[in-house]
């Protein structure tokens, strides 16, 4: 992927070159409309030297799936010999709301494919709008911070949950920053022969209000504070990795989450002290969850 | 071949059979789900080898069938109603993308308030989206009109999705005697799946569906409006093929007794079936009535319709679909390619059959009589209790 049109310090372009480094295979791309699709395949040009499909802004997973039916027909009748993988990326618009039940289908029928979840906590193409996940307390434009609220009122879903809930071979979630982490993630979801998932945070300079040059320290920042724990799933065991994995056996500290908040202009006004309860409530939630998590993985 | 008895909706599933697609993904809705049931126990006997994905939604069947053709496989897919709408934004995307899909659709009402029987809102709804469109009569028709539709698409000067539709349980429950041809013929007529180029083609890696802006969107609609134009004459062709082999000739058109006619009524679907029907009985009487069996809805065959028309008294268009605040859709088809003849017909519009209301032979009667004594308004209702 090369001569794209993303925001100077988007982390999507980032991820989707570490994914892409995991499989020496030929692989087939289809991505759902997007910063990410928007940016790299404005015709007559085109970021990408490898298949590549975008259909629309939902059907990622399923346009990937009728791919990947096509394939196994094919191949099955002798019209194709290669060994292909299948990705499909897609911002977490894309995946957690208007694209989750074909995400979901497509888990389920067993289709074998890795789908990519870009997640930069909102609707960023369409000028950074609240998703199902964007943080609680962040504002956007359709969640502004206002003076009766301020900014995003609900804790975003935990898709990576709901995903492993499918019961599928892999899943896990990940961050670019720790590349070797996210890459081992993509090799064992791309050689995962069923549906994998891989949910990767994806700091945002525009919508996050952060400088362009801090997208690695930010991605980071979100693995120490425990907003975003790093972790997989691999045929039904729960394993904490990398950062995660070393703050959970305490050989690194576990980070505030107000050092999370404050690093970023999209959370500013929980600076206020008539908001600071907010924080507070933040910091019990990834505590709570945390917990959870480290239940899950037997620690 | 034999004659055998099947309902329209066992019919296309049989064809498919034939044909044995590459890729088939569908979901279930009332009055299409016979044929993926029929297709599936092909498939779970090892009657085909299609890949058949049971869909979790039209939304996702046809994105599934525009992966797939993308992918360079043929692929099929039926739906109706509330399934078709439902798909509405992909069609556009697999006619931008000119993707040779076929879809059988099983005419039927949509909501509210809902209603499972025929009328053809549900085409109506998708004659902008770049598909070409065929209705058939019956079943014999449903069945030949699902072999053809993968030549016609598939055709390289044209490769456009193309919907073969049936009216809901007026074709898709009937069962009627028809003559299948044999599957041997079937093969060869459809003739292996080609395409320019394809997702699996690793070596060669293409994009599909890429971000256009003002300078290109422009000249990519040209070309579909470029492809529809090679579609009218294809078609015939293909219809000509077929004929050698099943011996069944059809046309975009097919007028009946219109020699020497002053008036006509024209119609989609099963009501042309009926129309000859009145035509007869009314030619007995010494009328000089004709009816028009319209096969071809998009692209819309303007002159070839207009060339039948010019010069009658009078003409009927039956519409099975309103567009609210309008008129019937086919009507103003009809009136616009009459409009540079130097004889023009009185056109009138009969709304007919929505919601799956019969239509009866006193009513088309009722019809050429209006046209004959020139009575009834522009627009008209027939069998609504108003
Ligand atoms: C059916 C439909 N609804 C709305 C849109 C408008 N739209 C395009 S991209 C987008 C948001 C994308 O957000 P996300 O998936 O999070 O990706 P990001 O741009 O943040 O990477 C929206 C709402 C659309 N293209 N299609
Ligand atoms: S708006 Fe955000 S997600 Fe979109 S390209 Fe810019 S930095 Fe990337």
């Amino acid at each position: 992927m090369e001569g794209h049109r993303l925001c100077a310090g988007c982390a999507e372009p980032i991820i989707a070159r570490q994914v892409l480094m995991a499989t020496e295979k030929p692989v087939v791309v289809s991505n759902a409309t997007g910063c990410f699709e928007v940016s790299s395949s404005i015709y007559p040009f085109t970021s990408w030297n490898v298949p590549w499909i975008h259909s629309a802004f939902e059907n990622a997973a399923s346009t990937i799936s009728g791919v990947e039916a096509a394939y196994l027909a094919l191949k099955r009748r002798g019209k194709v010999t290669e060994d292909i993988r299948f990705v499909s990326f897609g911002g977490d618009g894309a995946t957690y709301d208007i694209g989750f039940q074909a995400l979901s289908g497509a888990i389920e029928r067993g289709h074998r494919f890795l789908y990519v979840c870009l997640n930069n906590e909102a609707y960023m193409n369409t000028g950074i709008q609240r998703s199902g996940a964007t943080s609680k307390g962040a504002q956007t434009t359709t969640c502004p911070a206002g003076t009766c609220i301020p900014g995003k009122k609900e804790f975003p879903k935990d898709l990576t949950k709901i995903i492993i809930a499918h019961d599928l071979p892999y899943a896990a979630q990940a961050s670019p920053h720790n590349y070797k982490d996210l890459i081992e993630k993509a090799a064992k979801g791309f050689e995962a022969n069923g549906p994998a998932f891989l949910n990767v945070i994806s700091p945002c300079p525009r919508g996050w209000r952060h400088d362009s040059s801090k997208t690695i320290d930010m991605a980071k920042l979100a693995v120490e504070t425990c907003i975003w724990p790093l972790y997989e799933f691999e045929k039904g065991t729960w394993r904490l990795t990398g950062e995660s994995l070393r703050i959970a056996e305490g050989s690194k500290p576990k980070l505030p989450v107000s050092e999370w908040l404050k690093s970023q202009g999209r959370f500013s006004h929980l600076a206020k002290e008539k908001w600071s309860f907010i924080a507070e409530e933040i910091q019990q939630n990834v505590d709570r969850k945390w917990e959870e998590l480290l239940k899950l993985c037997k620690l | 071949m034999e004659r055998v008895a099947m309902n329209g909706d066992q019919a296309i599933a049989l064809a498919w059979k034939q044909i044995n697609p590459d890729v088939v993904a569908a979901y279930p809705i009332t009055p299409q789900t016979i044929i993926v049931e029929a297709f599936s126990e092909y498939v779970a006997d090892g009657l085909v080898d299609t890949e058949y994905v049971c869909a979790e939604s039209e939304h996702s069947a046809m994105s599934m069938c525009i992966g797939a053709s993308a992918a360079g496989a043929r692929t099929a897919t039926a739906t109706a109603s509330a399934g078709l709408a439902f798909m509405w934004e992909m069609l556009y995307i697999a006619s931008g993308m000119r993707l040779p899909i076929i879809m059988a659709v099983a005419n039927r009402a949509l909501s509210g308030p809902i209603n499972i029987h025929c009328d053809h809102s549900d085409a109506m709804g998708a004659r902008d989206s770049g598909w070409i469109q065929i209705f058939g009569e019956n079943v014999q028709e449903a069945y030949d009109n699902a072999i053809m539709a993968f030549r016609i698409a598939e055709h390289m000067d044209i490769r456009l999705p193309t919907m073969t539709c049936l009216d809901g349980f007026i074709i898709t429950h009937s069962l009627e005697r028809f003559e299948p041809i044999l599957d041997d013929e079937v093969k060869k007529f459809v003739g292996e799946f080609r395409y320019k180029r394809s997702l699996l083609d690793v070596k060669n890696p293409t994009t599909f569906g890429p971000f256009d802006w003002t300078d290109y969107y422009f000249e990519h609609k040209y070309q579909q409006v470029d492809a529809m134009r090679h579609v009218i004459p294809i078609v015939k062709q293909v219809q000509e093929e077929y004929a050698k082999i099943s011996g069944r000739k059809y046309d975009i058109i097919e007028p009946y007794r219109m020699e020497d006619a002053d008036y006509a009524v024209i119609a989609m679907g099963s009501t042309a079936g009926t129309l000859k029907e009145i035509v007869d009985e009314l030619r007995s009487e010494g009328k000089k009535v004709g009816s028009i069996k319209l096969r071809l809805f998009r692209p819309f065959p303007s002159k070839e319709l207009a060339d039948i028309l010019e010069g009658l008294k009078g003409v009927g268009v039956m519409d099975r679909a309103i567009s609210m605040g309008a008129t019937g859709p086919l009507f103003p088809e009809v009136r616009s390619a009459l409009y540079e003849r130097k004889e023009r017909p009185n056109v009138k519009n009969y709304i007919y059959g929505l919601g799956g209301r019969d239509i009866r032979p006193e009513e088309i009667k009722h019809v050429y009589k209006q046209l004959i004594y020139d009575e009834g308004e522009t627009v008209n209702f027939l069998g609504v209790r108003i």
